[in-house]
């Protein structure tokens, strides 16, 4: 009946790996190595982040800025829904911009929504705090979250890559790279 | 004694000489004591005849110049000829029609005008036999009764149209009647029939009773009735989507309060034409008010959820605390379904120790409802055996209001859990302590990742009243809380990206996960504990 605590070395899989499915877009907007990861937990929530081969999270960039205001009318900051039913929240397309991270070295660099869906939140904390989403982009540093229509919950996911074809994009990435060099 | 006086004499002969039954004309006279309605229905006939009959006589007498005696022994004859009817056909029903004829020459049955039959052949000890059948053969235990009738809507334009008639009759002598003056069909058929069920059934009849038996009662042959009062009163007739017909008793008796007495008269007959069949009994249901059973649930298992946890249309899990409890009671109380209630609930993978979770269940429809304290604690016992996924006490029959007792402290109660935290960074006895130290902390949740696709999404403010640690190893310990209740305890341990804030990961500074959590107690005292 009681259940032993797990013993100290046992690896529980994290809260995102125990919750969510990684889904990943590499390049996005053709812009090489802007890749993005989205968490899709069970319920069929999306949270959007940063995949960890994002320029923005190599070693040595600095986040000067980030920004939700991405035109001159729109900024997902004045994003409000309410209710159950979430009324009044903003409509993403997969290629709807969510941010603008600007770093010290003079780079831009836009953060997409990648999948179709509600916007439910921005995480304001990284606008106080830009250096989490380099600490801990696939959990506090998240960009967004958005709810995908419950018809369109598993379609939305069908033009992303696994974690393991990211992973292989990844290496291929890297085996150019090494051979340009 | 005899029920109608002189004043009666009109409307009696007038009733009875176009169709209405002997229950129909004391209705119509006002006759308000139950005696005279539950003779045989024979008897019944023959006293009001002779009653009338002495009144011609009177007539005659008083009369200068008799009517021609032709017609005097053709009434005579009739008069003979209707009580030989009776006497020959102890069931028949007869009754005198307009032009003075015996109706029942074909059939023995002169189907009542007004009521259709139902102050006739449905009060008669062969038609309560017939109900109180059904009702032991349905196994439902009472120990009471509540009984109740539906008749056919064209009822109501049948009784307006007497109605009418009546009120004439006695306009023309100077008479007034109101609609209250008269007695109500299903007044008159209670008085009748109550004390045959009861004793039949050796029950009381009971309007508080929880076991009601209910009869429905058509007449195909005058549906058609009341289809005028639409044409003239479109607005009591709009079609709802839980009716099959817009001429519900309720639309009828509104449509009929508002025609106007010529419009009416122009549309139906007053008085109403006989009908050549009674009603026909639609159905006749049996049915048992809810029953609530509560008590306090413990949780054992980390893979069983507290209701069946269905997924597009797929079961992710063989079965459920309320199913475990549940398909018990549902057994032993026969009853048809339930309803799971419960103040608050943990997540499938939480288990609830201590003095448990206090739920009630309703049990729709039952067919066994009186138990001793002794069979409830059996049933508690054979529901504690069947499984060690959970176990239950203080299993009681309780009242459906009490229940919003266990509501009110879903929100207002502390809850305590235990949970097994994990951290990323190694940690020392010390690095935990401070937490013992914290009282009352405030913090704010959005609504969490996991329920957003279901709840808004709000900042909400909860109080942590206190915390205990106890070491495990270098990145484990244990944490015991007191909180407010719905706090959501996962999200305040590992933070919910961040959303939750301060969590456990945010107050120590390392990155925290809950590994485990055990509800220790909800603290709401009701059901009353009981001792075992």
């Amino acid at each position: 009946m009681a259940t032993e605590p797990a013993a100290a070395g046992l690896t529980v899989p994290s809260l995102v790996d125990r919750y969510f499915t990684r889904w990943y877009k590499a390049d996005v907007k053709g812009k090489p190595c802007e890749d993005h990861c989205i968490l899709q937990h069970s319920n069929r929530i999306c949270v959007i982040t940063l995949a960890e081969s994002h320029p923005v999270l190599q070693s040595g960039k600095t986040i000067k800025n980030i920004s939700y205001q991405i035109s001159t009318n729109c900024s997902r900051l004045q994003n409000k829904v309410s209710g159950k039913f979430k009324r009044g929240a903003q409509f993403l397309t997969e290629l709807a911009p969510l941010c603008k991270i600007y770093c010290s070295d003079g780079e831009e660099y836009t953060v997409s929504s990648c999948v179709r869906g509600r916007l439910m939140e921005v995480n304001e904390n990284i606008l106080h705090k830009p250096s989490i989403l380099q600490e801990k982009p696939s959990t506090e540093g998240y960009i967004a979250v958005v709810l995908p229509k419950f018809e369109e919950s598993k379609s939305i996911t069908e033009g992303l890559l696994t974690q393991k074809q990211y992973e292989e994009v990844v290496v291929k990435r890297m085996n150019a790279a090494t051979a340009t060099s | 004694m005899f029920p109608l006086t002189e004043e009666n004499k009109h409307v009696a002969q007038l009733l009875l000489s176009t169709g209405t039954c002997p229950r129909c004309v004391y209705r119509f006279c006002g006759v308000d004591f139950h005696a005279p309605y539950k003779l045989p229905y024979k008897e019944l006939l023959n006293e009001l005849q002779k009653f009338l009959e002495t009144e011609k006589d009177e007539l005659i007498l008083e009369v200068p110049n008799p009517p021609p005696k032709k017609i005097r022994l053709q009434e005579l004859e009739d008069g003979i000829d209707g009580i030989d009817n009776l006497s020959q056909n102890g069931e028949g029903r007869v009754s005198v029609i307009e032009d003075g004829s015996i109706a029942s020459k074909n059939s023995n049955l002169n189907v009542c005008n007004v009521c259709l039959g139902i102050l006739q052949e449905f009060c008669e000890k062969e038609f309560i036999k017939k109900v109180c059948q059904k009702v032991e053969a349905s196994g439902f235990e009472f120990t009471n009764l509540v009984f109740s009738v539906s008749f056919p809507p064209q009822l109501s334009v049948r009784e307006h149209a007497a109605w009418l008639l009546v009120k004439q009759e006695m306009g023309k002598q100077s008479l007034s009647l109101g609609r209250n003056d008269i007695v109500q069909l299903k007044e008159a058929y209670k008085w009748i029939t109550h004390p045959l069920f009861s004793e039949e059934l050796g029950v009381p009849i009971d309007g508080k009773s929880l076991f009601e038996v209910s009869v429905v009662f058509a007449h195909p042959e005058t549906v058609e009735d009341c289809h005028f009062l639409r044409a003239i009163c479109p607005d009591c007739f709009k079609p709802a989507k839980n009716k099959q017909s817009v001429f519900t008793r309720m639309a009828v008796m509104k449509a009929l309060n508002k025609i106007k007495e010529e419009d009416f008269r122009k549309q139906f007959p007053c008085p109403p034409n006989s009908p050549k069949a009674v009603c026909t009994v639609l159905e006749i249901e049996c049915a048992h008010g809810a029953v609530f059973v509560a008590g306090r649930y413990n949780k054992y298992s980390r893979n069983l959820p507290q209701t069946p946890w269905i997924i597009d249309g797929e079961r992710k899990l063989e079965s459920s605390v309320e199913e475990l409890i549940s398909d018990h009671l549902l057994a032993v109380f026969k009853a048809e379904s339930f309803n799971f209630s419960s103040s608050g609930r943990e997540d499938v993978d939480v288990r609830t120790l201590g003095n448990g979770r206090p739920f009630a269940i309703e049990l729709v429809n039952p067919h066994r409802v009186h138990f001793t304290s002794q069979e409830i604690k059996e049933l508690q016992q054979k529901i504690n055996n069947s499984s060690n996924k959970i176990q239950v006490r203080d299993l009681q029959l309780v009242t459906r209001e009490a229940i919003g007792h266990m509501k009110e402290g879903e929100e207002e109660k502390t809850k305590s859990y235990s949970a097994l935290i994990w951290t990323n960074k190694a940690i020392q006895k010390k690095d935990i302590e401070f937490l013992n130290g914290i009282k009352d902390l405030k913090i704010d949740q959005k609504t969490p990742l996991r329920v957003l696709h279901r709840r808004p999404l709000a900042v909400r403010t909860r109080i942590i009243h206190s915390m205990e640690t106890c070491y495990v190893d270098e990145h484990h310990f244990h944490l015991y809380l007191k909180t407010q209740a719905g706090t959501y305890i996962k999200e305040f341990v590992h933070g919910d990206f961040g959303r939750t804030k301060p969590n456990i990961g945010s107050l120590m500074n390392v990155t925290a996960d809950i590994l485990e959590l055990d509800v220790e107690s909800v603290d709401v005292d009701w059901p009353p504990a009981l001792d075992d």
